[in-house]
């Protein structure tokens, strides 16, 4: 099972896109690569005010990752905590995950000709630090949070 | 090795504090001061770490060849820059007196800096940005409090209730002031917003009125006469504080919310119950008296509106309310130094301070330079230094500016990217990016004062210069050395911080040194001396403005309806964008391209328009922009909106050149258009004519 997942508190949220740039910044991603996306739905008035839901998407860091096992050369694995990592090594960037993946989250590193995605910044979560998206959000919108088993 | 620096954001003027981590000589990390932010920055912030490697910024010095705006431009060394613009200053100065000199910037902390230098060269005449920005504001503040609109801080996130007239500040980032805002909506509070199109601010809205544009004024007018009429003012407030009040309940009793509601087509009934809960909450409510308020004819009058109903909820010095800055005195502790040098006794320019008396006469009015240099009026202007301002983008109809402009013998720019003033100027002095240098320390006043400081994160990538640098060797070249004597940043900090007994290291550990451990707040019934108006009180009737022969309470006068085809053309912000200085940002630019006009629905379809198709946007000579138009409909029917900044026209800017439209372009002939009380300039209150745009093919034939 998963053991963390990112939270967006919706109310907090003001649709400014900084997450997207701390990911990119962070991850040093070239121009077309990105790896988490804010989006809202149209809006619609509720009691006389224009209203809509934000939603932030990275990777789903799936139980049975579909770009995984599509992957040719087994580039892409699952650890113990969940999260879906790729071997930069081993990638040999023909893009087969970006097709398997139901939401095309694998992404091109142009400049790498590598795939990336979101790792939920598994380095920093590594030593005991937040995802990059989830530290400098503008308004502290973002929650990295420790799933537990009931 | 990692090295730790705490410094300031550049990537707009709000300068968020911040963290950067490098590791040989490159920024690994960046982050909002954990201490003050935790963490927290805007997507701007982020993209610093772009603009450090931006190759499309000046590298080095840069002479014109060329005619003006050519483009034509000779790489030059430092010396040979730094000589051929004082040689130019000391042939002008001969000339035509050092008064023929203008300094601008945009404004903030280090323009002290600024001033000294064009002071010390002899001429009166400097400036900031602020008749494009806040000056109606700041009037507006000054001619109620006698103090002008920073000597308000606003203690939202103590507050119960927000109401922002088109300060629009999920878009316009402060990222402390939004983190507030977003803790006092968590706590249950409210906010009201007030624009002519939801935007992300009018989204976390709980009340949002959308109105006909220009018709703010009516709005605030109404709040004031149901407040009046409900008796719900602080009367030991106003009668310990406040003059004429008797005066503003007789003028105010036309000005109903029906009246109101029918002029700026909103309900009746939700001013009615707006008031209900401005009942409820007061006196934590906070009426925002805007922050850009150069827009409308009457901007100025909003903004006295909003200051007088800040009044008349008696929140002024309370938590929750509007909070008077305290500064190194309030803290009992000695001020820092800072670069200084008497203003000339010869008149300004602009005429502000002689002509125009009920000014403040600090930067005075930017765009009251034009006529000088046009006529030779009241003496010619003949040389302008740009300091990280750009005329062009701030400025409406930059044609017209250009032929004014053309009157002057020497033209500067110091920035860090190409500005389209920059690219007009016989010469460009490229700053070091904000990442790359240090700046002097400046005190940031509020209740909780502190002193702050930008450092060095990163070695300059190209042959720039910080400003400090670039402004002594300017003022040496002079002869102006006693006014900056220090030759390193070293040197100014400890001459700035000795009267303090701090040293530039008590900086090292958080980026700030704290004044105060409490927040400070004056008794509230003793506000006597703190309030700076000729009365000494907060005055309804401004004398002031009476002296000028300006009334106080003016009536309110209904904007016109756009004439048949056309749109009121009402530009703003957005949260990945400042102005145009990022438009060029690789990493912003991915997020936003260009910008898109905003129309609402039922008009697009009557002129067969539809999402994502092109328009063409006319301004009144016929002068014409194609842009994309977004389709909604949440703008009000009357205008047209689009985010400012873009249509640059800076080659060497590949992103930005030409992407999207810039709405100062169409303001044509609006560079005499602004308002004589307020002194802001009147940039909404252009139309343009929008049509369908035979860009939008139906066939395209190859070969
Ligand atoms: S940075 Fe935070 S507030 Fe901004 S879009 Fe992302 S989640 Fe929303
Ligand atoms: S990339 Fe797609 S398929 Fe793979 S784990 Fe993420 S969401 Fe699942
Ligand atoms: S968790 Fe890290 S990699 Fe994933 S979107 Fe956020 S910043 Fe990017
Ligand atoms: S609001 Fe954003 S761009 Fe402006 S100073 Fe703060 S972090 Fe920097």
């Amino acid at each position: 099972m998963n053991k963390y997942m990112i939270y967006l508190n919706t109310k907090r949220c003001i649709g400014c896109h900084g997450c997207e740039i701390h990911c990119k910044a962070n991850k040093k991603l070239p121009f077309g690569a990105i790896l988490c996306e804010i989006d809202h739905e149209p809006l619609v008035s509720i009691k006389g005010v224009p209203k809509t839901e934000f939603s932030f998407r990275s990777c789903y860091q799936c139980d049975d990752p579909y770009c995984a096992s599509i992957c040719p050369t087994q580039a892409i694995s699952k650890r113990e905590d969940g999260i879906v990592l790729v071997d930069e090594e081993k990638c040999i960037g023909c893009m087969a995950c970006a097709g398997a993946c139901p939401w095309g989250v694998p992404q091109l590193n142009q400049e790498k000709n590598k795939m990336v995605k979101c790792d939920f910044c598994v380095d920093r979560v590594d030593i005991g630090l937040k995802p990059v998206c989830v530290t400098k959000c503008t308004t502290q919108a973002l929650r990295f949070v420790t799933l537990t088993r009931f | 090795m990692k090295k730790n620096v705490y410094s300031m954001c550049g990537m707009c003027t709000v300068r968020c504090p911040i963290r950067v981590e490098v590791e040989d000589n490159e920024v690994v990390w960046l982050e909002g001061n954990p201490y003050l932010l935790g963490g927290a920055l805007c997507a701007k912030g982020s993209a610093g770490t772009a603009l450090v490697k931006d190759d499309e910024r000046p590298q080095q010095p840069l002479i014109r060849e060329g005619g003006r705006g050519a483009g034509r431009w000779r790489k030059a060394s430092w010396s040979e820059a730094f000589d051929y613009v004082t040689e130019k200053l000391k042939k002008i100065k001969q000339e035509y007196g050092p008064e023929s000199l203008v300094v601008s910037s945009r404004g903030g902390p280090w323009q002290g800096m600024y001033k000294t230098f064009c002071h010390a060269f002899g001429s009166p005449n400097y400036t900031n940005h602020d008749s494009t920005c806040g000056r109606n504001t700041h009037h507006a503040s000054l001619s109620v409090n006698g103090v002008g609109r920073k000597g308000f801080v606003y203690d939202i996130k103590n507050s119960k209730h927000l109401v922002l007239f088109g300060r629009n500040m999920f878009a316009s980032l402060r990222i402390a002031e939004n983190l507030q805002t977003m803790d006092m909506l968590q706590k249950g509070g409210r906010l009201t917003y007030v624009d002519v199109r939801q935007t992300m601010t009018g989204l976390k809205a709980t009340r949002f009125f959308q109105v006909r544009p220009g018709t703010d004024y009516a709005l605030t007018l109404s709040f004031i006469h149901e407040i009046v009429k409900r008796q719900l003012y602080d009367n030991v407030f106003i009668e310990k504080y406040v003059t004429d009040f008797e005066q503003l309940c007789t003028f105010i009793e036309e000005y109903t919310p029906a009246w109101a509601a029918k002029e700026c087509g909103v309900k009746e009934k939700s001013i009615l119950a707006f008031i209900d809960e401005v009942a409820e909450d007061m006196p934590q409510v906070i009426f925002h008296p805007g922050w850009m308020l150069s827009r409308y004819k009457d901007s100025f009058y909003a903004s006295r509106a909003l200051h007088i109903l800040n009044v008349l909820m008696g929140n002024i010095e309370i938590k929750g309310g509007l909070i008077m800055p305290k500064g190194p005195g309030d803290c009992g502790k000695p001020g820092i130094r800072n670069f200084d040098c008497p203003k000339p006794d010869i008149k300004r320019a602009d005429g502000v301070g002689w002509k125009y008396k009920h000014f403040d006469k600090g930067p005075g009015l930017q765009h009251l330079f034009f006529d000088a240099m046009r006529t030779g009026k009241p003496y010619p202007v003949k040389a302008w230094i740009a300091m990280r301002h750009d005329p062009f983008t701030a400025m409406p109809d930059p044609q017209a500016q250009k032929l004014a402009f053309d009157n002057c013998d020497l033209l500067v720019s110091i920035d860090t990217h190409y500005s389209e003033f920059g690219w007009y100027c016989d010469v460009i002095l490229p700053e070091s990016m904000y990442l790359e240098r240090d700046n002097p320390v400046c005190v940031q006043k509020g209740p909780k004062p502190r002193l702050a400081v930008r450092r060095k994160a990163v070695e300059p990538v190209y042959d720039t210069r910080p400003g400090w640098e670039i402004f002594k060797e300017l003022a040496d070249r002079l002869d102006l050395q006693d006014y900056f004597p220090h030759s390193t940043i070293e040197d100014i900090w400890a001459w700035q911080l000795e009267p303090t007994g701090l040293t530039i290291d008590d900086f090292q550990e958080k980026g700030f040194v704290e004044l105060t451990d409490e927040v400070i707040m004056y008794d509230r019934d003793s506000l006597d001396g703190k309030i700076k108006t000729p009365s000494g009180k907060i005055e309804i009737i401004s004398s002031k403005l009476t002296d000028a022969g300006l009334e106080s309470l003016k009536p309110y006068i209904s904007p016109p309806k756009p004439p048949k085809g056309q749109f009121r053309l009402v530009f703003g912000r957005s949260a990945v964008h400042t102005h145009g200085h990022t438009i060029n940002n690789i990493l912003l630019y991915e997020l936003m391209p260009e910008n898109t006009l905003w129309i609402n629905t039922r008009v697009a379809s009557k002129l067969n328009v539809k999402e994502g198709e092109i328009v063409d946007v006319i301004a009144a000579d016929g002068f014409k922009q194609r842009i994309k138009a977004h389709v909604t409909d949440f703008i009000h029917p009357e205008c047209v909106f689009t985010v400012h900044g873009f249509g640059r026209q800076v080659p060497l800017q590949s992103r930005a050149y030409h992407a999207g439209m810039s709405d100062q372009k169409l303001m044509v002939g609006m560079l005499d258009n602004w308002d004589r009380a307020g002194g802001g300039m009147n940039l909404c209150e252009s139309f343009v004519t929008v049509r369908r745009s035979a860009r939008n093919p139906k066939r395209r034939v190859e070969l």
